[in-house]
């Protein structure tokens, strides 16, 4: 959710209504607006990690141009025609459907995810700030601290970017949109030094980087074409076909605004991911990387030495900032979805203990080293939700179901859709646990699953409202 | 001011991609490049958040 829309959140424009005409906003508002979200701290880890799964050239250039064509039609023909529609939150949509207690439900499950992405983006901002200390790296299948330097750079990182994050939420707000066409810049920056020092000057020295793949290091598995489409489709689920972004695109005059989601995924997880997997390329030429794989060992994927070592000091202060100006939304966001369970909580403190719940998380590696994973679970448990708006908006009238049934009967929980939600959850999850099925690959059945459950579910458990 | 100011954020934004550029074209080498990016990320610091006030 950009930032924009948490500021409305934050001021309580049209919480409870629909955004009205004189607010909309053209196209033009939500191109940046993608561009620097999606250009995160994350994405020095994800170029990276997808060459620890092994994909060759093909499957990364052409698979990630596929996998976020798909993303982007999702947002367009499915996130914004809801969003344009009923110009509700997320939140306040869900409550008339599900009722208040189900959507605190949805908000723990939101917020705890939340937690763990600010985590990884707390460890990405400490790998830059521990090289003056000349901190070890985390290795990529560490899972605990590995050191006292890592725990204490951590710490601090996490302790300012939580008060930051409860004081001055605007400042930074403010900061983030200056620094992220820089932050692009860099990143484009690092790729070109990258690219440099690996002697490429034509598109067969590019493709030949990847080449046909290799095998998959650090417990990582191995990665095809489908898997980087599957993955970089559904690594945003939770904001598309899950919806979460009916908050920003309520503001939206057009569905067609949804196509400007293309500036985040061909800058962000396009050119980025690209750029961060060559700084990573460059890492493994250094006889310290030889030194890794001779022993048999996955060299670390630390982002901060990774850019320090490209562009300099500029590159250590995008990977904080980068890091910094991510984690600081994401522990926000985290923060209301928790207060939503004890309102009277003052938002300063809640989002202090959220700080808190995220910087122990970043003190394990794990969560940043195995972000492909993480970020796929993400999406896989809050996207079906998505699906309940979707079916009960264009589908409730066709099966003769009450749309929008919690607010008509008057009830806090509607267990058609908890039923519908934890089925499809659980029964995926399972399956992909027992039969050793990609998550990614399960995410769209088990969206169309719950959707359908609701349905089904929904057409028992209402009862006749007058 | 505010021409000043703008025109100092673009150079800043020039000089974080550009010297990069010339690296890969072998006119200038690496450490030069690091010192003009640094140069370039501290002019678009000071320079863009009073020349882009509304815009950014």
């Amino acid at each position: 959710m950009p930032e924009e829309a948490i500021t409305h959140r934050a001021q309580h424009e049209f919480e409870q209504e629909p955004v009205p005409e004189s607010h909309q906003k053209s196209w033009r508002s939500f191109l940046g607006m993608y561009a620097g979200e999606h250009t995160a701290g994350t994405e020095f880890m994800i170029g990276p990690l997808f060459l620890t799964a092994g994909v060759s050239a093909f499957d990364l250039i052409v698979g990630l141009l596929i996998g976020n064509f798909l993303a982007v039609i999702s947002w367009r023909f499915l996130t914004a025609p809801v969003a344009t529609n009923a110009r509700l939150t997320l939140y306040y949509q869900l409550e008339k459907i599900c009722g208040k207690n189900l959507v605190i439900v949805y908000n723990v499950a939101n917020g705890l995810l939340f937690c763990f992405l600010a985590g990884a983006m707390i460890t990405v901002a400490a790998t830059a700030v521990g090289v003056p200390f000349d901190m070890n790296m985390p290795a990529l299948s560490d899972m605990y601290p590995s050191s006292i330097t890592w725990i204490l750079v951590v710490m601090a990182v996490g302790a300012v970017i939580s008060y930051v994050a409860a004081r001055g939420y605007n400042l930074v707000s403010r900061f983030a949109n200056i620094a992220s066409p820089w932050m692009v810049l860099v990143f484009v920056a690092c790729g070109i030094v990258a690219l440099a020092r690996l002697d490429v000057h034509s598109f067969q020295d590019f493709w030949a980087i990847w080449g046909e793949g290799t095998e998959p290091m650090g417990g990582q598995i191995k990665y095809t074409f489908w898997h980087v489409v599957f993955w970089s489709w559904l690594v945003n689920a939770a904001m598309h076909i899950g919806m979460s972004d009916l908050t920003v695109f309520r503001y939206a005059r057009h569905p067609d605004a949804g196509w400007m989601t293309a500036a985040g995924m061909y800058v962000g997880h396009y050119i980025a991911w690209i750029c961060a997997a060559l700084l990573y390329v460059l890492y493994l030429k250094t006889p310290e990387a030889a030194q890794f794989l001779a022993n048999g060992e996955a060299p670390p994927v630390a982002p901060g030495p990774m850019a320090f070592d490209a562009v300099g000091i500029a590159g250590l202060i995008c990977v904080v900032v980068a890091g910094w100006t991510t984690a600081n939304p994401t522990i926000y966001r985290a923060g209301l979805a928790f207060q939503a369970i004890i309102p009277r909580a003052s938002t300063y403190r809640v989002t202090l203990f959220t700080g808190a719940l995220a910087t122990v998380a970043g003190l394990f590696p794990a969560f940043a080293m195995k972000l492909l994973a993480f970020v796929a679970l993400y999406g896989f448990i809050l996207a079906p939700i998505g699906a309940v708006i979707v079916f009960d908006m264009y589908l409730s009238g066709r099966f003769r179901i009450v749309s929008n049934y919690a607010e008509k009967a008057g009830i806090h929980f509607n267990m058609a859709v908890f039923l519908a939600w934890v089925m499809s959850v659980g029964i995926f999850y399972t399956l992909s646990v027992t039969q050793g099925i990609f998550l990614p690959f399960l995410t769209v059945p088990a969206w169309l699953t719950c959707g359908l459950l609701f349905i089904l579910i929904s057409s028992y458990y209402q009862k006749k409202i007058v | 001011m505010k021409i000043l100011l703008k025109t100092g954020a673009w150079i800043g934004f020039g000089l974080t991609l550009i010297p990069a550029l010339l690296v890969w074209s072998g006119v200038i080498n690496l450490d030069m490049n690091k010192t003009l990016m640094l140069l370039g990320t501290v002019i678009w610091f000071v320079c863009a958040p009073f020349a882009f006030k509304r815009k950014v």
